[in-house]
């Protein structure tokens, strides 16, 4: 029985039962063989008759757990409930008041460890995989939905700078201009929208919607000045004391990549996930025919790490034409922090993960160009602090494997150019700033910071969630000034 | 959109472009550089070292040789022309203080970055003596620039069709035994300042070099532009571009420079091939 059908013989009024006997809607995909050579969205997004279906089979909880397991705390019962009266307009209305940027967490939120754990029907059946598909049915009420933009309050007179251009900046510079002050947002590079643009690739995540976020903000009346690195164009200090702003959010993210400090890191052939996602995605070298940044062109590619950025360098790598892609890790999947629909598609598009396994020395060829790597067997010991049972080498079980490629995707640091050129700034021993929790401000008067900056590499949805929070206490503090 | 208010060519393929950027002239200081793109979506991002500013009119003049597909697409721009996008000054300006002695080494157009910190080591009090070299005559650039700071600047060229036959290291080894220097500063090619670093080294005398890598972003994120100093590992985008020319490994920098030779070497023949055509349809 297809949706459409499944639909039309559903009971008018729909007991628990009923709504537990409806089966949970997969989300329609490219065929893994079709969307392993192309960058297009692999998921392409629910039905009418689907998203209306998968609504139905929420219980409409009194207590609403989901929503203790989401980030910002959208009502989500509330926006379910409109997309089965097929209000999809309404149902973005509720999703709005507590989220900016529904189309864009509903495909990268880790629903899994968010709302969907904590739903019922995910319990009842004894199986997160069986909750309410929450973030597809948020995706399709993004995508379908229309908005009117927010409404502007009066001038304050008051100038707020935003920086950074990324989920933790985007949303608070749409909250400060909402409250009526002037906003400058700026960004180094010269596209906006920070991770959201040069890290996550094409296929999960289309540009074209970060660019309508952007878009939205421009038309709110944020002013954007692209090619502008705080710090270096200008300083934090230039920017209160010659450009008068009453107060700054910095949403710089954390965009140092680590390495995994191992001989061999400097052959050719190894790069950072950041870079090599950033020539494809921000830089379109995918386009061979007319980008002109170059790619390394790859066989036998290894990636190092076990979380989304790994997946989605692993997964770019074979769009981009490797021949073989090995993830190493050195637990075993189970302990991957990667989304469980990541490391799904991943093993669908051909991606072979060695589990347990160390890398020690990546290893070159005469030419100093990557030849492969050496690494060690692992065994599972205790749980570490991250609860997380941790990696034992295995004595004596080093061994040798043919790469050209490898891509280290092991984390990113917080980015030191603004305590570069702030000394002032409290930032703790990882580098991240140091803020009151509760409101995102700094040791410095008027400063803010949220986001990756301050929490070290998280998610879209908590940045988010940070740029609205010191937004508000932003519009306090100016509110106090005036 | 930064727009290019004047344009000199220097040599056949080496250019020196005014460029209106006034944030980055006000802010800008020797030893920084600037990272480019031309267009907007398929272009590539290319840093280039800050050759010198005009802080009333808010320009900055970089200096390039035409030899990669955007430094070839940028010599072909014209006065009034926008380069689409600019970002800068990025990088740790050079540590100018009294050194006392300070000998600058430029080589080929190395010498124009080499400029604004022979200007800046003066004006801090220093000494300064210069040495520029090139291939040939006609590659020798900012002699005017360089004899305004040391009227005595010993020319180097390969064939001898200017100044001494040579190369920079000889000159510098004699000012090491005879001059005693306290500081030196080399920019140029990545084996000149390697061979730089190795002719002061014996002296002990502290030898700064300026690294120009591979980048994208320039501001930290992609770490494309590693290299190994004291066997640490830094980027030079954010922890340069200037390090110790005696704690760099050369090698490992020169390898890492050759990435994309293949394609490289591809854009340039295509590069050749639309140049050939230009100058074609001009007949």
């Amino acid at each position: 029985m297809d949706a459409k059908e499944m639909l039309a013989s559903l009971p008018e009024n729909l007991s628990v039962k009923d709504r537990l006997n409806i089966p949970m809607q997969d989300m329609p995909s490219q065929d893994p063989e079709v969307r392993k050579h192309n960058m297009k969205e692999v998921a392409v997004g629910y039905s009418e008759e689907q998203v209306i279906l998968e609504a139905n089979r929420c219980l409409q909880c009194k207590n609403k757990p989901c929503m203790q397991g989401c980030p910002v705390a959208i009502n989500i019962p509330g926006f379910i409930e409109k997309v089965c009266q097929k209000d999809f307009d309404g149902a973005l209305q509720v999703i709005q008041e507590s989220s900016l940027l529904p189309a864009i967490c509903g495909r990268v939120c880790p629903q899994e460890n968010q709302c969907q754990k904590f739903c019922t029907v995910g319990k009842t059946k004894k199986d997160v995989e069986q909750a309410v598909a929450i973030g597809r049915i948020e995706r399709y009420v993004a995508d379908h939905a229309t908005s009117a933009l927010p409404v502007i309050k009066e001038a304050t007179g008051k100038k707020v700078a935003v920086v950074g251009s990324g989920p933790a900046s985007i949303a608070a510079a749409a909250d400060l201009r909402k409250a009526g002050h002037s906003v400058v947002m700026f960004e180094a590079l010269h596209k906006t929208g920070g991770v959201l643009v040069y890290g996550i690739p094409e296929f999960r995540l289309p540009k074209a919607l970060v660019q309508k976020e952007i878009d939205k903000l421009k038309a709110m009346g944020v002013d954007i000045e692209t090619n502008f690195l705080v710090g270096r164009t200008r300083t934090i200090e230039e920017l209160f004391k010659e450009d008068k702003f009453d107060a700054i959010f910095v949403g710089t993210g954390a965009g140092l990549p680590k390495f995994m400090n191992i001989p061999g890191e400097n052959y050719v052939g190894v790069f950072s996930a950041n870079e090599y996602l950033t020539r494809s995605n921000l830089m379109k070298a995918y386009k061979e025919d007319c980008a002109l940044t170059p790619l390394y062109h790859s066989n036998k590619v290894a990636v190092f790490g076990g979380g989304n950025v790994a997946m989605d360098a692993a997964r770019t790598a074979l769009r981009l034409g490797a021949e073989k892609v090995t993830i190493i890790y050195r637990r075993t999947i189970e302990e991957m922090p990667a989304r469980k629909e990541e490391v799904h598609h991943a093993v669908e598009e051909g991606v072979e993960f060695l589990m347990l396994n160390q890398p020690l020395e990546i290893l070159g060829d005469d030419l100093g160009h990557v030849k492969g790597v050496k690494v060690i067997k692992c065994e599972l010991g205790d749980a570490d602090a991250s609860g997380r049972r941790s990696p034992v080498e295995i004595p004596g079980s080093e061994y040798e494997l043919d790469f050209d490629t490898v891509i280290v995707a092991i984390g990113n640091a917080s980015n030191p150019l603004i305590k570069m050129t702030t000394p002032e700034i409290e930032v703790n021993k990882r580098g991240n700033f140091i803020v009151n929790p509760e409101t995102g401000e700094t040791n410095i008067k008027g400063l803010y910071a949220g986001g990756d900056i301050v929490l070290g590499a998280a998610t879209v949805i908590l940045a988010m969630g940070e740029g609205r929070k010191a937004a508000k206490a932003i519009n306090e503090y100016l509110e106090g000034n005036k | 959109m930064n727009k290019i208010v004047s344009k000199v060519q220097l040599s056949p393929d080496v250019f020196l472009l005014e460029v209106e950027a006034p944030y980055i002239a006000k802010e800008r200081k020797a030893g920084q550089f600037i990272i480019l793109q031309l267009g907007e979506d398929f272009d590539e991002r290319i840093p280039l070292t800050i050759a010198d500013a005009d802080v009333e009119k808010g320009t900055i003049f970089l200096l390039f040789q035409a030899v990669g597909a955007t430094t070839y697409k940028l010599s072909l721009l014209k006065v009034g022309d926008s380069i689409a996008n600019l970002l800068g000054p990025l990088g740790h300006p050079t540590e100018i203080k009294p050194y006392g002695k300070v000998v600058i080494v430029g080589g080929g157009i190395g010498v124009a970055p080499s400029f604004p910190i022979a200007q800046a080591m003066k004006k801090a009090g220093n000494e300064v003596r210069i040495i520029t070299g090139a291939r040939n005559k006609d590659l020798l650039i900012f002699q005017d620039r360089m004899h305004s700071i040391d009227p005595e600047t010993i020319v180097v060229t390969d064939d001898g069709t200017a100044g001494r036959k040579g190369l920079v290291t000889e000159p510098l080894k004699e000012l090491c035994e005879t001059w005693h220097p306290d500081v030196v500063v080399a920019i140029g090619p990545p084996i000149m300042m390697k061979f730089c670093a190795l002719t002061t080294k014996p002296y002990g005398v502290k030898t700064l070099v300026s690294l120009n890598t591979i980048m994208i972003d320039g501001t930290g994120m992609c770490g494309g532009c590693r290299v190994m100093i004291d066997g640490k590992m830094k980027f030079v985008c954010v922890d340069g571009p200037e390090f110790d020319g005696h704690l760099v490994d050369w090698d490992n920098m020169l390898l890492r420079q050759k990435t994309y030779k293949e394609r490289e070497v591809e854009d340039n023949h295509k590069c050749r091939m639309m140049n050939l055509q230009v100058e074609g349809g001009n007949k």
